[in-house]
């Protein structure tokens, strides 16, 4: 027994050695663990408001653009108000509309932390459990995608940006309606490739890309970006596409996230199908 | 004593705001992301106890971690760097021994002791950091590319803040 401590304590060093790097390994798969709320992450209030307050002082570089957008977006939100259409019915009829129900709803969020140029990137969210933001939310801005919720604080909520290894978005392309899945191969954040894509589909350089209806987190038809190039190589069924995203992810100052009401309710069901088989 | 302690605490805030509040938000080209904040643990005094190098390493790496969402990724490669600290010093000793009051910088050993060893703990540093972010092997080369020309950037920083802020121990050297 003494010999044994005797050999432990000559290698005391390296034993703290694996020590500390279990741990550390522990918390890294625990960060990649989407279910488990990571124990080491930027939402925690000291982080969160140091970040704030270099976001802040950043904020003022881009305004201009800011503006431009949000008042390109109210534009069009304007043109979708009832004053903007031209009623040629001298009656107008309510219907009050039992058929529709909401299904997503959105939430406001500034951009207090962002990068774009690590292999996995985050943002941190000023909004966070108090204004309902739950994990695994999708989130969105005006120009189309940006990521989706990962933890979650009283006040602040942490997203895995779209630009990171493990994101895999069902997109669309919008014309013909071919699904394949969007990844992001981490060379730089306007270019991300669209796989899956079988040759015989049609495309063309512009196409648009959009999300499709099979994710419970986005709603569909959001916009992801437009064929840039695509190839096909020997000897391969499918595509090589690299698609421009339309979202602008190093100017990214004002979020949506979504709220899909129904999601509690595809996922028993989906489930109950697991249970099955 | 208490001035090399409160000259370390003074480097730990220092280095740690310079990364959190400026380098974590250089977004330039999309491959730039240099980490200077491994200079507190290369620059700590050479009679620190090695159980104390590692465990400052892992409060540093988590520090860093809680900014940037890596969640131990830094904290791993810097208790990497520093469980190798010793070896390295004895791999680049000079002819003479160190003795124990000797600083680790530039002005005091000289520009090739410093530079030989800063090059090795930063590419230890870097290289295990950049392979833990990726995680797989399929982007081995755009990887090492990433650490080999991140390495040269945060290197390029640490020599020219020790020229610019390292002039105090020159004078020590000559009061000594």
């Amino acid at each position: 027994m003494r010999n044994l401590f005797l050999f432990l304590w000559r290698f005391k060093y390296f034993i703290l050695f694996l020590l500390t790097e279990g741990f550390c390994f522990i918390l890294i798969f625990q960060n990649n663990n989407f279910h488990h709320a990571a124990f080491v992450n930027s939402t925690n209030s000291m982080a969160a408001r140091m970040n704030e307050t270099v976001t802040n002082f950043k904020e003022y570089f881009n305004l201009k653009k800011v503006n431009n957008d949000l008042s390109l977006e109210n534009s069009r939100l304007r043109g979708l108000l009832p004053q903007a259409y031209y009623v040629d019915s001298a009656e107008k009829k309510n219907i009050s509309d039992s058929i529709h129900h909401q299904q997503y709803s959105f939430i406001t969020a500034k951009v207090i932390n962002n990068s774009v140029n690590r292999r996995n990137n985050y943002l941190t969210l000023n909004i966070g459990s108090l204004q309902g933001v739950k994990p695994e939310m999708g989130v969105v801005c005006s120009e189309g995608l940006v990521g989706i919720v990962k933890d979650v604080s009283e006040h602040f909520c942490s997203v895995m940006s779209f630009l990171h290894k493990d994101s895999r978005i069902s997109a669309k392309i919008k014309k013909s309606g071919y699904i394949g899945s969007l990844v992001w191969d981490g060379y730089d954040a306007d270019h991300a490739t669209l796989k899956d894509i079988a040759l015989h589909v049609q495309l063309a350089k512009g196409d648009t890309i959009v999300t499709s209806s099979y994710s419970s987190i986005f709603p569909e038809d959001i916009m992801i970006g437009r064929v840039e190039t695509f190839e096909s190589k020997a000897g391969d069924n499918f595509y090589d596409i690299t698609i421009r995203l339309s979202t602008d992810f190093n100017k990214l100052s004002y979020v949506y996230i979504v709220t899909n009401v129904l999601k509690e309710e595809q996922r028993a069901l989906e489930d109950l199908q697991k249970n099955v088989h | 004593m208490y001035i090399k302690i409160f000259q370390n605490v003074k480097r730990f805030i220092f280095l740690i705001l310079l990364q959190v509040m400026i380098l974590n938000h250089v977004q330039w080209s999309g491959f730039v992301n240099p980490y200077v904040y491994i200079l507190f643990i290369m620059m700590l005094p050479l009679e620190t106890p090695r159980w104390f190098v590692m465990l400052l390493g892992l409060i540093t790496g988590l520090i860093i971690d809680m900014f940037g969402n890596t969640g131990g990724m830094h904290a791993a490669a810097t208790v990497l760097m520093a469980f190798l600290r010793p070896a390295v010093l004895r791999l680049v000793s000079p002819r003479e021994e160190y003795d124990t009051e000797t600083s680790l910088s530039p002005q005091r050993m000289g520009l090739k002791w410093f530079l030989t060893y800063t090059t090795i703990m930063t590419l230890l540093h870097h290289f295990t950091f950049f392979y833990i972010e990726v995680f797989r092997f399929s982007e081995f080369f755009i990887t090492f590319f990433k650490a080999l020309l991140n390495s040269f950037i945060t290197l390029l920083i640490i020599l020219l803040g020790m020229y610019l802020f390292g002039t105090k121990q020159k004078n020590e050297r000559f009061t000594r």
